[in-house]
């Protein structure tokens, strides 16, 4: 799974693969985080209860 | 009694009514605990798997379940990155049930398995080569992606959505769900093509090993495909149960019939191509191997792999519910989509069917006999396990959370509340 | 192409003169610890890493004829090392060494998720469903050089590639690298008493295996010797036993073919 994994190959099938991987946790990652950190700022800022705005 | 936990302006049952629901199904889910921990304390040799089955029940259920649960990734590719808004009334729903489908081929990996406690080498020691590196991979990190499409509906919950930081929190998840919408299809189609991979690679197996594109077998794309095409049709013929069960109409029919229509086009062109892969299988790769396509069937008495079993997966539940869904007026009567997308479902149960039992009970070697094959108790037990598990997370999530955005709409309240 | 240093280590069994008496099954067994229990009927749940299948022309006497058929693992190498198993495995829990030929399988790193079972059209793999239980006493003479698995883990014959690595440390001692024919033989090779299994280098023209099988390297070792067919040869799975036999009929029993009309 990490490059000090005794099986990594420095090799195009593993860049790929891992490639891909990371590339989609690291997009899930980064969009978790800033929806988190954006919603402990908004609720600091007291920006307002359950229906300040409507639903979706 | 729990007034304050269901969503404004629709109607929910008794408590009591809704307790003993959850305690009958619940008898059924501890069933299937008991089961479980068998396996996990004796062992394997509690399943009817042997030598000859290294792959049985377990696994059909795990490639199942995941093609019914394609709903949730085409859905939402559809509503989020196509644009077929209108969708937004169902998608909740396609989330949920990819969720409880998602999270039921996880638990039944994990009995499945010999060793749980080393499940995590598959990960840490992955073989990049191998199709089951890539299914683990890609299906945990979906399995996220509905995660992170659920919560915002968790957090909707009346009593929930009043504290600050989960009603922020789930309003920017919506706001950027589109994001997430496109990395789940990215997966998905991954996932669900490698599920067919799985069996496609295995070229010391005639009856499944198919040739490609590159490194992907034929069965990699017609997997996603069916997939995509079946997935909706699940969606739809849970829709209608709840719809059944709660006697309420929840999503419009607008909404179904949009969907309905998708699922029948990608169905039909799925079907053609499957015909296609069959017949180039069956007149070129097959023979190939030294193998025609009689070879693969089997007449003995009692016998699941008559040819009646090709014929119901690609003609009966295959062409057949494909024709039903593009023509609207077929389409349109709610008796006739019922029968179609349950025909579609089946089909697609029957596919992994055989590309997961029937290969292995095929002989390779000329001096062998075909191989048979009925699960024990525990295996059936664990495979209801998360239907029992699914349908209380339904329940619960029906009951207080808001769901289906046209509910209230549907069946106005006299009074209001 | 092969290193010149590589070795395919692999067997010539010759069918005419197995018997059938399954002493091979025996010593193997009993050289690499295969557990068994009280109850050894249901054969599709028993380990027994070589296993002997009884062939019939399928005639009626006084022409019905059998043979007997050893199958250990076959230790395919598939196009360029990827064995049907080893591609399949998620975990590397098997791997093919370009070195020896030989499939490897790691008991401690195997989840037993069965992928590899399911590819193998050998049926060479067999699944621990049970932990092992050894009568009172036998663990003492139980195998001090393999290891022995416990449950939900697959195994396979490995050629008693833990004889090879006691060889080698021997030859290193000695001060050489390479090993002599007879240093490095299998279990089951040294129990048949008819003679009927060779073991050696098939890259090493002066094994017996290699004479008896001359496998072309042009085309994927495909046997040379009329009288030798390897099992599934269609298939691609490229194994290392070759079998020897003067009978057609079990020269076909051993693939699968179109018959054309």
């Amino acid at each position: 799974m990490f490059p000090f994994s005794f099986e990594w190959i420095w090799d195009m099938s593993h860049m790929v693969f891992h490639g891909g991987l990371w590339y989609a946790l690291s997009i899930l990652g980064m969009g978790m985080t800033y929806c988190i950190i954006k919603a402990a700022y908004d609720s600091v800022k007291g920006k307002g209860g359950h229906h300040s705005h409507g639903h979706h | 009694m729990d007034s304050v936990l269901i969503p404004k302006g629709v109607e929910r049952c008794s408590i009591g009514k809704f307790a003993l629901f959850i305690a009958v199904v619940g008898a059924v889910l501890l069933w299937g605990v008991v089961a479980m921990l068998l396996i996990y304390i004796k062992g394997l040799n509690q399943t009817n798997m042997n030598n000859a089955y290294g792959f049985a029940l377990w696994i059909w259920a795990d490639l199942a379940v995941i093609a019914l649960g394609g709903g949730a990734f085409f859905t939402g590719l559809l509503r989020y990155i196509i644009g077929k808004d209108e969708l937004k009334h169902i998608i909740n729903y396609a989330v949920l049930i990819g969720f409880v489908c998602y999270s039921s081929a996880l638990l039944i990996l994990a009995i499945d398995v010999g060793q749980p406690l080393r499940a995590w080498f598959i990960f840490w020691h992955a073989n990049v080569h191998s199709m089951l590196t890539e299914v683990a991979f890609c299906l945990t990190c979906y399995f996220g992606v509905l995660t992170i499409e659920y919560l915002p509906m968790v957090f909707e919950n009346r009593q929930i959505d009043r504290v600050p930081f989960f009603h922020h929190l789930g309003h920017n998840m919506h706001a950027i769900m589109a994001i997430f919408a496109a990395t789940g299809a990215f997966l998905s189609f991954f996932h669900q093509g490698s599920l067919g991979g799985v069996t496609g690679v295995m070229f010391g197996r005639p009856f499944g090993y198919r040739t490609g594109l590159l490194i992907w077998p034929w069965t990699f794309f017609l997997y996603t495909w069916s997939a995509a095409a079946v997935g909706p049709c699940f969606t739809i013929f849970i829709t209608r149960i709840t719809e059944a069960v709660t006697r309420k109409k929840l999503v419009k029919d607008s909404v179904v019939d949009l969907l309905a229509k998708i699922a029948g086009w990608m169905l039909l062109t799925y079907i053609i191509a499957k015909i296609i892969d069959t017949w180039y299988w069956a007149a070129v790769t097959a023979p190939a191997a030294g193998f025609t396509l009689m070879d693969f069937y089997s007449n003995n008495p009692g016998s699941a792999y008559g040819l009646w079993i090709l014929i119901a997966e690609i003609g009966l539940c295959g062409v057949v519910p494909a024709i039903m869904l593009v023509t609207p007026s077929i389409r349109r009567r709610p008796a006739a989509l019922f029968v179609a997308v349950t025909l579609a479902v089946i089909g697609a149960c029957l596919n992994r069917w055989v590309m997961v039992l029937q290969v292995q009970a095929v002989p390779v070697l000329s001096f062998e006999t075909w191989f048979t094959y009925f699960p024990s108790w525990q295996e059936i037990a664990t495979t209801i396990l998360p239907v029992a598990y699914g349908i209380i997370l339904i329940a619960l999530s029906y009951r207080y959370l808001p769901i289906f955005p046209q509910e209230q709409e549907l069946n106005p309240i006299e009074g209001g509340k | 192409m092969d290193q010149p240093n590589f070795k395919k280590f692999g067997m010539v069994i010759d069918l005419d003169k197995c018997t059938g008496c399954g002493a091979c099954m025996v010593a193997c067994m009993a050289e690499n610890n295969v557990a068994f229990r009280e109850d050894e009927t249901d054969k599709m749940l028993s380990i027994s890493w070589m296993r002997i299948y009884r062939l019939t022309n399928g005639k009626a006497f006084p022409n019905s004829e059998e043979c007997f058929l050893p199958r250990p693992c076959q230790q395919c190498e598939g196009h360029h090392g990827h064995s049907p198993c080893v591609s399949v495995c998620p975990a590397t829990a098997t791997d093919y060494d370009m070195k020896t030929g030989i499939v490897s399988q790691i008991p401690t790193r195997c989840f037993g998720c069965r992928y590899c079972m399911a590819s193998c059209p050998y049926h060479v793999r067999q699944f621990n469903w049970w932990d092992p239980v050894w009568p009172e006493g036998m663990e003492r003479s139980l195998n001090p050089n393999v290891s022995v698995r416990m449950r939900g883990i697959v195994e396979k014959c490995c050629f008693c590639f833990h004889r090879y690595q006691a060889a080698m440390d021997q030859a290193y001692v000695e001060g050489r690298r390479d090993l002599e024919e007879h240093e490095y033989q299998t279990a089951c090779t040294q129990a048949c008493p008819a003679g009927a299994i060779v073991f050696g280098d098939l890259n090493n023209p002066g094994h017996t295996v290699h004479q008896l099988a001359q496998p072309d390297p042009d085309r994927e070792g495909r046997p040379r010797n009329p009288k030798a067919f390897r099992l599934l040869e269609r298939l691609g799975t490229n194994p290392k036993v070759y079998y020897l036999t003067g009978r057609d009929w079990v020269r076909k029993a051993g693939d699968n073919e179109v018959k054309k009309s």
